[in-house]
């Protein structure tokens, strides 16, 4: 009976890793099992982090569970061996050990802790820079996202290029953004907590009521992509969803011109 | 001189007051039985009532796998019955319900009552030779002050809406915005706070009060320490939770203005203006005790291990000490990480980096218990039965659950996955794969004791074989959801074109949780099976060495005839020049 659960327990590694590489490497019938397709130039990196981490996870888990396994059928069948009963090993620690795994441990994680701050500062820290009168100042949104329960409002500014301003275009539940230069959206709520989630940009940010988010991306090509709120906001939380449509800068432009302003603006002029 | 009439040194004195003393039967079965102040059947009780709430909380899981497998479509047999109005399918605000309450039961009812409030009472003074709590009225309340809760979360679920929706985080505004079973969720939750604090201060005043002579801190086997440890995490974060959890209510009953933000639209009516409040202020004190709450629910699962594994290898625990420093280094970093679970939340990016760096931290020393746990088993004389088999899988589940961490320690790339169902999967190799696997393996371990019979060893295995295959069946395809981005906690997930092909993956996520259901019938019929027909058990069957061995089994009230006298550690397994493989923590030296 140990051989059988030695054997279920060398499974766990093995059949773990094989399915994992499989779906990584999208073979069938796995396919469609990994990071989808991905539009964002600092989603590389997300990528890159990810696998390097899947890979440090490979080494430890394989080599851990084989352990176990090898541990369970080699050492579960010792009263048995020879029809003679074995005793265990009497041994207590090893500070040698202990020390060895401990830092050799800890200097994978310190490197991990490294590796990735790059990443981090390139989609949260630093926000492009562009020279406005002279100045290298941040970049301003192209556009302002609101989330409400449950769709969303996309304002573009309009040619004067800034937001709040007569000019702004409105469109429910559809973004235009032009790909091949980095884009700052400028995120905001009306009622509760939602998150702007774009996967095929590999970007998330929840958006907190009361707050202004910034995110920012370089889009790589001409495609549609889906907005889904990733923050629970209620019973229609479900149905939360938009679309990117993402064009060159050209027909941005010419996107742009074509629109009306939206009225909303003046109204809320007025009233104010 | 307690009022109870212990010393707290631990010398025997007058026991209190005999259950049997009246003559009226009814009185003295609510004496033994109900209003008791006895540990070991306070922990039953504990025991008893959280593996009726596991039993809940999976068939709530269980129509969340529904639905997720086959969406918007009536429910076999039950379906009609409880929705009837919506002609037998799950409705969206019903979906979040069921979430809400799967995490609500199984935290809060299920893993942390039964990790400390059953096994913690349980075993807390037969392991270190005490003759009970050193507050046993107090302990006595803690149980009781699980009732209220009870009641509010079943009251919360009898309302209209049938019950809180909003997850069991309660992020507002949206917690206190929308919906009215909000306040009995949150009533239900500082009942369960209350009785956590009565309980942790006791177990603290007790391991440190009450040790027989001879059990130094040292000499204490890992469970004490993993509950010594967990109680002190409790008693320090569990006044923040229960603090956070009174400025909700008041939030919602006052609206004094403590996360609410200027300005906002609810439903789009009415601006609710200068009400100042900060959304995330909840979400830090939430997290400041959820985080340090993943390892209060893991701790002494993984100190009752070390103690199954040691003795089901016949070998001394290795690196006790380590051990030991790896369980204070998780509970002291485990206060300073709980920003990692708002990287992308909008909190600043640069407190992100530091909890970063923290949470990669702890990876150390839950690595440094998985390396021992495996040095424990090297070279041991493995007996097979079913609570080393469940230690065994544990270990398996924690690194799988381990090393996902470190995903989401990385902050580039948890902004990908976090609210995905990579995150499920993490956390349900943690709590499920791990803590319930841990716990399962005490109940087979400690039964003997507790009733006096042995659980059917055969049967432990084949629910160890199906548990280890459907766990892993349900939870591991969830990893590579999570990566695809496929988003926890909606209704309908397929509303979202990229993840319409994802559904067969999703179908067979719920036919192996079906399987899991049902080898947890298995272990219902052998539990209450045993409880009556098991064969009698000797006082010691695993040959251990603590000293809840050394009292004849369903020990009597006080426990110990004669407070032992302990001379070794106890880990003593197959020490060379020993008559026998063991040798008792309480054995006099020859």
């Amino acid at each position: 009976m140990y051989r059988f659960w030695g054997l279920l327990f060398f499974a766990v590694p093995i059949v773990g890793t094989i399915v994992y590489a499989l779906a990584m490497l999208g073979v069938a019938p796995f396919a469609g099992l990994r990071l989808p397709a991905n539009y964002n130039q600092a989603g590389v990196e997300i990528a890159h982090l990810y696998n390097v981490i899947h890979g440090i996870m490979a080494v430890v888990f394989v080599s851990t569970g084989l352990l176990l396994g090898w541990s369970v059928w080699r050492f579960g069948g010792r009263q048995l061996s020879g029809g003679q009963e074995l005793g265990a090993r009497y041994f207590t620690h090893s500070n040698l050990l202990e020390l060895t795994w401990s830092v050799a441990a800890a200097g994978i994680l310190v490197f991990l802790s490294l590796y990735q701050l790059n990443s981090w500062a390139e989609n949260k820290l630093e926000r492009p820079l562009v020279e406005i009168a002279g100045r290298m100042q941040p970049q301003p949104p192209l556009a302002k996202v609101v989330a409400k329960r449950f769709g969303w409002e996309f304002y573009h500014a309009g040619p004067d290029g800034r937001l709040d301003t007569p000019d702004d275009v409105y469109l429910e539940n559809l973004l235009h953004v032009p790909f091949g230069e980095p884009v700052v959206l400028q995120l905001e709520s009306r009622d509760v907590i939602h998150s702007f989630f774009v996967p095929g940009l590999r970007l998330k940010q929840d958006i907190v009521p009361g707050m202004q988010h910034f995110v920012w991306f370089k889009a790589t090509s001409p495609v549609e992509l889906e907005i889904i709120c990733s923050e629970l906001c209620g019973w229609g939380h479900y149905t939360m969803q938009a679309r990117m449509q993402l064009v060159s800068r050209s027909d941005y432009d010419r996107w742009l011109a074509e629109q009306s302003p939206w009225k909303g603006f003046a109204a809320k002029e007025e009233q104010e | 001189m307690t009022a109870d009439g212990f010393s707290l040194s631990g010398e025997t004195s007058a026991v209190h007051e005999p259950h049997g003393s009246s003559s009226n039967p009814l009185v003295r079965f609510l004496g033994t039985w109900v209003f008791s102040r006895d540990h070991k059947v306070i922990g039953l009780q504990f025991l008893f009532s959280s593996l009726i709430w596991l039993g809940i909380g999976g068939l709530l899981a269980l129509a969340i796998r529904w639905q997720l497998a086959w969406p918007w479509t009536e429910i076999p047999i039950i379906g009609r019955t409880l929705f009837a109005a919506e002609g037998g399918q799950i409705t969206p605000q019903f979906y979040n319900v069921l979430f809400t309450m799967h995490a609500t039961i199984m935290i809060f009812f299920v893993v942390v009552p039964i990790l400390t409030g059953a096994f913690g009472n349980y075993l807390i003074p037969l392991m270190i030779g005490a003759r009970d709590m050193a507050f046993p009225t107090m302990n006595m309340l803690s149980y009781w002050l699980m009732w209220p809760a009870f009641g509010c979360m079943i009251w919360a679920m009898a309302t209209p809406e049938r019950g809180p929706d909003f997850g069991w985080t309660a992020y507002p505004p949206l917690s206190v915005l929308f919906g009215d079973a909000q306040s009995l969720w949150v009533l239900g939750l500082v009942f369960v706070g209350i009785s956590s604090m009565l309980g942790s201060i006791n177990y603290i005043t007790t391991v440190l009060q009450l040790r027989a002579p001879g059990m130094t801190l040292f000499r204490m086997p890992m469970t004490v320490w993993g509950l010594f440890i967990t109680a002190i995490l409790q008693a320090f974060a569990l006044p923040v939770l229960t603090a956070a959890l009174v400025m909700l209510l008041l939030e919602k009953v006052f609206q004094t203005g403590f996360f609410l933000p200027n300005g906002l639209e609810a439903n789009s009516i009415q601006p609710l203006d200068g009400s100042g409040g900060q959304p995330l202020l909840w979400q830090h004190l939430f997290w400041f005790y959820s985080h340090p709450a993943v390892y209060i629910m893991v701790l002494p699962a993984m100190g009752m291990v070390s103690d199954m594994l040691s003795c089901g290898a016949r070998k001394p625990l290795f690196g006790y000490r380590p051990m030991i420093y790896s369980m204070i280094a998780i509970s002291g970093l485990g206060f300073i990480v709980w920003g990692h679970h708002m990287f992308v939340s909008g909190m600043s990016y640069f407190l992100s980096v530091s909890f970063m760096i923290s949470t990669m931290l702890i990876a150390l020393p839950s690595g440094v218990k998985v390396f021992n746990w495996l040095g424990t088993i090297w070279g041991g004389k493995l007996r097979m039965d079913s609570p080393t088999l469940f230690g065994l899988g544990f270990i398996s589940m924690f690194i799988i659950g381990g090393l996902s961490g470190l995903l989401m320690a990385a902050t580039p790339v948890d902004m990908v996955i976090t609210d995905t169902y990579f995150i499920v999967a993490h956390f349900h190799y943690v709590l499920f794969g791990s803590s319930i696997l841990g716990v399962f393996g005490a109940i087979y371990f400690w039964f003997p004791k507790m009733f006096g019979r042995m659980m059917n060893d055969f049967w432990g295995q084949v629910h160890f074989f199906l548990s280890f295959i459907f766990v892993n069946g349900t939870f591991f395809p969830m990893h590579f959801l999570g990566a695809r981005g496929f988003l926890r906690r909606t209704a309908d997930p397929y509303v979202v074109e990229g993840f319409r092909d994802l559904l067969p993956v999703n179908q067979f996520i719920t036919w192996c949780a079906f399987g899991m259901a049902a080898a947890q019938v298995i272990f219902l019929i052998n539990f209450l099976g045993s409880l009556f027909w098991g064969r009698k058990a000797e006082a010691n069957p695993w040959r251990a060495n603590s000293l809840e061995w050394t009292v004849p089994n369903s020990p009597p009230h006080g426990n110990f005839a004669e407070i032992p006298q302990v001379y070794r550690g106890p880990y003593e397994y197959s020490y060379p020049g020993h008559d026998s493989d063991y040798w008792p923590q309480s054995e006099a030296p020859a």
